[in-house]
């Protein structure tokens, strides 16, 4: 069996956001890029798999779409125990020009598994999954909390609105997972980074795609005025604050 | 010139982040205030590889460069230096001295435990009498044919009780001085040792500190290092690399205590503003980073020395000696921009504080750097 | 020429964050002058079509004898039905894992361009663009759709219910749907429980609550304010409260009307998650925590202590 999973580079989480001048972008100076922490959520269970099904598992690749900057994050991948990289040399648009581009690396390399996060923690737009499935025809779920290979394929949890679902699922399967589906991500080892210098990171080039929409602007969050403080004798006068003036309750 | 890291670089700093940000800040405090070892924490950063980062792959090392070696030092260091000083032993001082010095067999059975972690190193010079004037060693290793007989007291030893291994300096020929000193690889479980108490330290608390006792302690021929008599330059020379480390380390004290300090300042108000935008603060913050600026050049420039083969030694005293002292004074300082809050254990400062006090003491005190240094200097 | 609405049905009722959906969709019909039309999938009580009448709704598409949850990819295919049938302009749906596993699939299939998780009505209709959270909540991106039929997603609490007369026309919907490649065994429902996505005001804890036994008066509060339960980060993954219940940057984003933080000390990336709140109010020990700076409303003191004591002001007012 072979998995891909598809990873995007984003700044840390604790990056603070700052625009660029244009207000296009976000100013990338001094930002620390990682792999999006819910494609490392996925890139983390399909090591665990590896481990768990001794034998059952071939090959995990990783992929992203993007420029040369990317490369760290997937050769992080690669150092975290990926066994190669493919990067997609395109500075995406949106998440169609993504689907797109992952959909012929999919039909290039023929993988039986697809993960990827349930969305990226920079264009929170949850698109790219759903979309890989619709181009490829593949068995799909989304909100995959919890992942297992069973004899006719996989096994799955999933969250819907207002509960959980168990699920059979054939291969080959594009699954978007979210929190649960594994345990902490992995810090890569020593012995992991050095293999990873002999680990393969293919580029290819992109087939033509039009974006269907596209960020014009950006602007930050408007700054919140000070904070009221209450004394902490006092629950009852923030409960009638809270319905006499910001009206709330 | 180039001071640009490798991608590789920043990937090994950034792993020694995320597990120093993530699992060690989790229970330093409580740790440091039970003086308790950090079982766990040793065991998951041997696994990472850390413990052997600089051994050689073909010894189950990370074969990893010296500035891999400061960065990774330098990111555990921020949160928790009781746990790089552990590391800092195992790694330049014993897995270093061995494969640099030792024999194949010495290595094979040896030094590959320790470079996968799976046995920690502790380094025994000190002695009661003897701590910077390592020439005086009352510890003797009496030759007796096929084995050698260690007996003496050896003084303020990081992993004294947790170590498997131990590399023990003695003195087997008196009347040759320093001349007579060997080094040897010894069981720590070997009959005869006896390990005193934990001592109970002002920083570093939750690294093992104790002394330990040799009674007649049989150590197998092929267990010295080196020729008969190489144990003082193989301990001066594997103090040169050592003190990397522990500048590493104070430089981390030091630039972790910054961090916090910046981060604090731009949250905590007084006068109706960040404190940040006090000048007061804010000259003290830049005074700070200057200084770590610094001591991170000195440090980073003995690692790349080390690294290019190129001699080192007066280097890494300069950055030991620096970084220990600015390690001292920004974390002083840090605790003053917290004020009050900085004088309590939840915000971690006084405890870097307190950490940073032993880097001017520990592998060479300030002052004995500056005897390297100058010595150094005057040398015709 | 229209708008299409999908409205979802839970155990065949319309909870409130649907009529919040519909309520918008209406508003996009009149403001581009289309008719409205109701997608409705599953069985439906019938005193819920008047609820949604009031709310706007005129042509609905009923899909009573389609099962109500199935699977993604022959969903979609009801959902291509339906668009084929009535020719919208735009698809609106709620941006919940529903509305997050369709979008994209209409997207790729008539080449739509989509606005995930819109907040409100667009900045412009011509050309459409409308507003986004990016970054995880640490900034709004404004997305301009280039395409022909727009694809909306509209976040939870991001507009305000109107009432409106509708007058509800059911319209039998039977589109032959393929067989799912997937079979679910098992579902459990959290029944009667609410969701964290649809609720005004949400009582969430963190480390400061010290262990996991603790939750108790919080789910008390949580219950006589008709709140939902979340927590912060280290909660989650200490293992306290199950990883659904996690908000912030990695876990869910929210935007109720009310975000009560209990010892939760506010690191970035959980502000992050939470900023779009209306209103915040933080109670922590430590007075220096960032939460402090983000909040509106703040009291420093002991969680366990001011729990009990909020419930009785709470519980007082309410009399």
């Amino acid at each position: 069996m072979k998995i891909l999973v598809c990873i995007s580079n984003v700044p840390d989480t604790t990056t603070r956001i700052k625009l660029s001048g244009d207000k296009k972008s976000v100013e990338t100076n001094g930002v620390q890029w990682i792999i999006n922490p819910w494609d490392e959520l996925a890139l983390t269970r399909a090591m665990e798999l590896s481990e768990q099904n001794a034998g059952s598992i071939q090959a995990i690749s990783v992929v992203s779409v993007g420029d040369a900057s990317v490369e760290p994050t997937l050769r992080k991948a690669l150092a975290v125990g990926a066994n190669e990289a493919i990067r997609v040399n395109l500075v995406p648009a949106d998440s169609y020009s993504v689907a797109v581009q992952l959909a012929e690396v999919v039909k290039q390399e023929n993988p039986d598994l697809v993960l990827l996060g349930i969305e990226s923690s920079d264009f929170n737009s949850s698109g790219v999954g759903a979309m890989l499935a619709e181009l490829l025809g593949f068995a799909s779920v989304s909100s995959v909390s919890s992942l297992e290979l069973s004899s006719s394929g996989l096994t799955i949890k999933r969250e819907v609105e207002g509960g959980t679902e168990q699920l059979e699922c054939p291969l080959p399967a594009i699954l978007s997972v979210q929190k649960g589906i594994a345990l902490e991500p992995r810090i890569p080892a020593m012995r992991g980074i050095m293999m990873a210098r002999s680990k393969p990171l293919k580029v290819v080039e992109p087939v033509a795609v039009e974006p269907l929409s596209e960020w014009i602007e950006l602007e930050l969050p408007e700054a919140k005025s000070a904070c009221k403080m209450i004394p902490e004798d006092n629950a009852k006068e923030l409960i009638r604050l809270l319905h006499e003036e910001a009206k709330v309750i | 010139m180039n001071f640009q890291l490798t991608e590789e670089h920043e990937m090994i700093r950034q792993a020694a982040r995320d597990y120093a940000q993530r699992e060690l800040i989790k229970d330093v405090i409580e740790r440091d205030e039970t003086a308790t070892y950090p079982t766990q924490h040793v065991k998951a950063l041997s696994e990472l590889g850390f413990m052997g980062m600089l051994v050689d792959p073909k010894y189950d090392g990370g074969g990893m460069d010296t500035i891999s070696y400061v960065l990774a030092m330098e990111e555990i260091s921020k949160v928790d230096a009781s746990v790089s000083v552990i590391m800092s032993v195992n790694n330049s001082l014993v897995c270093y001295g061995i494969e640099k010095y030792g024999t194949e067999e010495q290595k094979e059975k040896f030094l590959k435990p320790l470079a996968r972690g799976e046995k920690i190193g502790a380094f025994l010079l000190s002695e009661p009498e003897a701590g910077s004037d390592a020439t005086s060693q009352r510890t003797t290793a009496e030759d007796k044919g096929d084995y050698y007989l260690l007996n003496g007291t050896k003084n303020w030893i990081t992993n004294g009780y947790t170590a498997g291994t131990y590399l023990v300096i003695a003195q087997t020929h008196p009347e040759k001085r320093h001349k007579g000193i060997n080094a040897f690889i010894v069981d720590r479980h070997a009959e005869g040792i006896s390990v005193g108490p934990h001592e109970n330290k002002m920083g570093m608390r939750s690294s093992d500190t104790h002394s330990v006792m040799f009674t007649d302690v049989k150590v197998p021929k092929e267990n010295r290092i080196g020729e008969d008599g190489f144990g003082f330059k193989f301990a001066m020379k594997t103090l040169e690399g050592g003190r990397i480390g522990i500048a590493a380390q104070a430089l981390g004290l030091a630039s972790g205590a910054l961090e916090r300090s910046i981060q604090y300042a731009k949250e905590r108000k007084a006068f109706g503003t960040e404190i940040a935008n006090h000048q007061a603060i804010a000259f003290k913050l830049s005074d700070m980073a200057v200084k770590v600026e610094n001591a991170r050049n000195l440090v980073l420039k003995a690692a790349w020395l080390k690294d290019q083969g190129m001699e080192y030694g007066t280097t890494s005293a300069m950055a030991k000696q620096y970084a220990a002292d600015i390690a001292m004074e920004v974390t002083t300082e840090a605790v003053q921009i917290h004020g009050g809050y900085g004088y309590v254990k939840e915000y971690h400062v006084e405890r870097l504080m307190r950490e940073a006090k032993l880097t001017q003491i520990y592998e060479g005190t300030s002052e004995i750097q500056k005897i390297v240094i100058s010595r150094s200097l005057l040398k015709d | 020429m229209s708008v299409l609405v999908y409205i979802e049905n839970r155990d065949g009722q319309f909870k409130k964050n649907q009529l919040e959906l519909m309520s918008y969709a209406k508003k996009i019909s009149e403001a581009t002058n289309q008719e409205l039309v109701t997608l409705s999938i599953g069985n439906v009580k019938e005193e819920e079509w008047a609820r949604l009448s009031a709310h706007g709704a005129t042509r609905v598409l009923n899909g009573e004898n389609l099962p109500n949850q199935i699977d993604n990819e022959v969903f979609a295919q009801a959902l291509f039905a339906a668009i084929e049938l009535v020719q919208p302009k735009y698809l609106i749906l709620s941006d919940n894992n529903t509305g997050k596993a369709l979008a994209p699939r209409v997207s790729v299939k008539y080449r739509a361009g989509i606005v995930s998780g819109i907040l409100g009505l667009p900045i412009s209709y011509e050309p459409f663009v409308g507003k986004k959270r990016a970054y995880s909540g640490k900034a709004f991106a404004h997305v301009k759709v280039n395409s022909d039929l727009k694809v909306l997603t509209l976040s939870p609490n991001s507009f305000e219910i109107k009432e409106s007369s509708g007058n509800v026309q059911l319209e039998a919907f039977e589109p032959a749907l393929p067989t799912p490649k997937t079979k679910v065994v098992q579902a459990d429902k959290q029944m009667g429980k609410l969701l964290l996505s649809e609720a005004d005001i949400v009582v969430s804890g963190g480390r400061g609550m010290k262990s996991a036994d603790n939750w108790g008066p919080l789910e008390e509060l949580a219950e006589v304010m008709g709140a939902a339960t979340a927590c912060s980060r280290p909660v989650s993954d200490e293992g306290w409260r199950p990883h659904h219940e996690h908000v912030g940057q990695t876990g869910k984003i929210i935007g109720p009307t009310l975000y009560i933080a209990l010892g939760i000390s506010g690191a970035i990336q959980h502000l992050a998650g939470v900023s779009s709140s209306k209103v915040i109010v933080a109670i922590n020990k430590d007075p220096e925590a960032p939460i402090f700076t983000a909040a509106d409303y703040g009291i420093v003191g002991d969680v366990q202590k001011l729990i009990p004591q909020l419930i009785d002001a709470y519980k007082e007012l309410k009399q």
